[in-house]
């Protein structure tokens, strides 16, 4: 504040008062206060450690994390990565991380979808969707996760077996050993397509800026989708195309007892991802609904007056501000996932902490087992947060 | 418009006794207009419709029409449950529940005392009418909870006042859930005050470990709290100590939901307006009169219903305690049908169990609800 006017009486300092040792001097009292909260906290700590080495001793185990390049032994059902039990810990404990972030980020996207569609089925003006949409929200909520879980894994687990299996479409096996999806043989040309997607996708995010920086300057819009389709679509097409245009179904089919071929997707997996995605789906659209009723209806009256048609509406003026509320809750709904996927130890889906717990009971490591988990889902939360952060800073009310 | 006293007055006489035409009042014309406004919205109906009716028909029969309430015995005495097997996939199993509510509800709590537990569960249900209610917010409800939370451990161990003793690992059921969740709340929660309170201290080094506390816990999932319970806390404490392991869930369940409930209490400390606190400075307040007469009484009232929808939370989050073999309302239910006969019946017992779960949170979140919008009346004109 440079404007207000310098009077010297304010811009004189009061003179510092010299520290006597007394307990009527609140900066003695602060820093005693202090030494006394942080000592008895430390002094606690030693104890446990002190403890905690001599149990350790007793029991003859050896600290330290020179385990993980042991032979694991234990056995994975499903993994991302190549992996047998005679790999090490390390790779154990890696193929374990990766099946959480697997299940965390498709949970994510498909919670965030059908969150969005009950929030605003919440909204509709239609009394039955509206009526619905509120009933399944409330009976969700209501309900502890872990409990939902073992329920789908029961109803899972009680549908016929590969021979009687339900077969909705030509190529799709519902039974109990899980959901049986027709795909293809994945050969190198996809890979490359798929690069090429990678690489059309940012360039067209790259084109975008460029197009709204110039519409900045002389007024004029230039249309976005025609490159989005050229560089998204046509460019991993011709790249395919120009590597042989490879194509193989693999469609699953029924030989003896069980399927060969296709697209599995365990019990396991597919209980704990439609628990997680139907739990979080509800307090998703209980967000969402809230955001759009912060919007005020003078927002899309004046939009309206503007001449804007109603999509437009929507798209410039009603959901950049309804994103300002959603956003912060909607980040805290992500990172629930993220923790909340550790409940597959429940239901037997191999994510991190099912396999650090077995880890510990085999190698008796307890103490790093669980530090090896705290610290995957510290650094999960962190990003998750610091990434919320960022696009929350990027999308906030710029004020004066 | 609306007709009020003083505009009725003009209107001529009859004007009032006319009703609006038929096609815009009624059920057909509120039909129209919430359920077949466009073709848009009639598709939606009819679709919804017809699910919801083909679906409601299935569950009633299921449910109801073909389910199975009782079973026989068989010689040896055991249930017989053919009758089940074969009813499966058409009919529910409620034989299950008929035959196992007591363990499902007590564990393996004496079967000639579960009178004593139910009486807990009855306890802890008064408990939460009366803090529930208004007239009830004083500080004397703090005593309270402790004489209701006192005669609980009583009647739950026993040994005293000529009730037989009974061990801690003989509990189990409903008493196990509403023991966790609110001795976790009462201890928890002065905790978190004083953990939002030292957040929002102007010490650094006490400010420092409240932030971290709160944030290193919250960064994690509660299993990772409660397996650290489990296999970590005997390896802390010096030989011969021992805590048994219902203690040691307790202790992190406190741990988890005092950070949670930190930031909620810190949210109504923040949402106290700043001329509140320099008031009470300049009454010449010292910091524990300004912040127990002044503040948080303030504080904590704004934030009553955030703290209920936390509560909920925890209750629904005890249920947790399973992975880590502790017998609450949950795993009693899982163990109920491990038996060879029962197996299979996971749908009935776990639909069974939401509705007790849904009882309980449905009641606390509609009350949270209520209190929000009493809270919130004065915003709405």
């Amino acid at each position: 504040m440079s404007d207000v006017p310098a009077d010297p009486r304010f811009a004189r300092k009061a003179p510092p008062r010299p520290m006597r040792l007394s307990w009527a001097d609140e900066r003695v009292r602060n820093v005693v206060w202090q030494v006394l909260v942080v000592g008895a906290i430390l002094s606690v700590f030693y104890w446990l450690y002190r403890n905690t080495s001599y149990n350790l001793e007793v029991r003859r185990i050896a600290t330290g994390f020179g385990f993980l390049s042991r032979e694991a032994g234990l056995p994975i059902a499903e993994s991302l990565i190549e992996y047998d039990p005679s790999m090490t810990y390390l790779r154990a404990l890696t193929v374990g991380v990766l099946n959480t972030l697997k299940v965390a980020v498709v949970g994510i996207v498909l919670a965030t979808i059908l969150g969005t569609l009950l929030g605003v089925a919440r909204l509709s003006r239609n009394w039955l969707l509206a009526r619905i949409a509120g009933a399944y929200v409330e009976i969700v909520r209501d309900l502890p996760l872990l409990l939902q879980l073992l329920f789908w894994y029961a109803l899972l687990q009680a549908l016929p077996g590969p021979r009687q299996a339900m077969h909705p479409v030509e190529g799709v096996f519902l039974s109990n050993r899980g959901l049986k999806l027709p795909w293809f043989q994945w050969e190198h040309a996809h890979s490359m397509a798929l690069l090429a997607f990678a690489v059309g996708a940012i360039a067209t995010w790259a084109y975008r800026r460029a197009a709204r920086a110039k519409q900045m300057q002389d007024g004029e819009p230039r249309k976005v989708w025609p490159v989005a389709v050229g560089l998204m679509l046509a460019l991993p097409l011709a790249v395919w195309a120009a590597l042989g245009a490879p194509f193989t179904p693999d469609v699953p089919f029924l030989r003896g007892f069980n399927f060969q071929g296709g697209l599995t997707v365990s019990p396991e997996f597919f209980a704990l991802l439609l628990g997680l995605t139907l739990y979080t789906a509800g307090f998703i659209a209980e967000i969402v609904r809230a955001g759009i009723l912060a919007v005020s209806q003078g927002q899309w009256e004046a939009a309206q007056a503007l001449g804007l048609p109603r999509g437009r509406v929507m798209n410039l003026v009603v959901l950049p501000q309804a994103m300002r509320v959603i956003i912060p809750p909607m980040t805290s709904q992500f990172l629930n996932i993220t923790k909340n996927s550790s409940l597959a130890v429940a239901i037997g889906y191999q994510d991190i902490v099912s396999i650090a717990n077995t880890t510990l009971n085999q190698t008796g490591q307890a103490i790093e087992g669980i530090a090896i988990i705290m610290l995957v889902y510290l650094t999960i939360s962190l990003s998750i947060s610091l990434f919320m952060n960022w696009y929350n800073a990027r999308i906030a009310l710029v004020e004066r | 418009m609306s007709i009020t006293a003083e505009n009725a007055a003009k209107l001529p006489a009859d004007a009032i006794a006319r009703t609006a035409p038929r096609r815009l009042i009624g059920p057909l014309a509120w039909s129209r207009e919430n359920m077949f406004a466009n073709w848009w919205s009639t598709a939606i109906t009819l679709a919804l419709g017809y699910l919801l009716i083909r679906y409601a028909v299935s569950f009633v029969d299921w449910a109801f029409v073909n389910a199975i309430w009782t079973v026989p015995q068989t010689a040896a005495g055991l249930p017989d449950t053919t009758a089940c097997r074969e009813a499966k996939g058409s009919g529910a199993c409620w034989a299950v529940i008929t035959e196992k509510h007591r363990f499902i509800l007590f564990g393996t709590y004496p079967f000639d005392e579960h009178w004593r537990p139910l009486l807990v569960c009855l306890l802890f249900i008064g408990l939460y009418v009366v803090s529930a209610m208004k007239r009830f917010w004083r500080w004397e409800l703090a005593l309270i909870w402790a004489a209701v939370l006192t005669l609980i451990g009583v009647l739950m161990w026993g040994g005293v006042l000529g009730l037989s003793f009974v061990p801690q690992d003989r509990w189990g059921g409903l008493p196990i859930t509403l023991i966790l969740s609110t001795f976790g709340l009462a201890f928890a929660f002065p905790l978190a005050i004083l953990v939002a309170l030292g957040r929002r201290s102007k010490l650094p080094a006490i400010k420092a470990i409240c932030v971290l506390y709160v944030e290193l816990i919250r960064g994690v999932p509660l299993i990772s709290l409660l397996f650290m319970a489990s296999v970590m806390f005997p390896l802390f404490l010096p030989e011969g100590m021992n805590i048994d392991k219902l203690l040691r869930a307790q202790v992190a369940i406190i741990l988890f939901a005092g950070a949670y409930l930190a930031e909620v209490v810190r949210a109504g400390l923040q949402a106290l307006p700043k001329g509140q606190y320099e008031a009470a400075d300049a009454l010449g307040l010292s910091y524990w009169k300004k912040t127990g007469l002044i503040i948080l009484p303030q504080a904590l009232r704004l934030v009553i219903p955030p703290l209920v929808n936390t509560f909920i939370g925890f209750f629904k989050d005890t249920s947790l305690v399973l992975i880590i073999g502790i017998f609450d309302l949950l795993t009693a239910g899982k163990t109920a049908i491990i038996e060879p006969m029962w197996q299979g019946f996971g749908v009935e017992v776990y639909i069974t169990l939401a509705l007790i779960y849904f009882m309980f949170c449905f009641a606390m979140s509609k009350y949270s609800a209520g209190l929000e919008r009493e809270f919130n009346a004065h915003r709405n004109r």
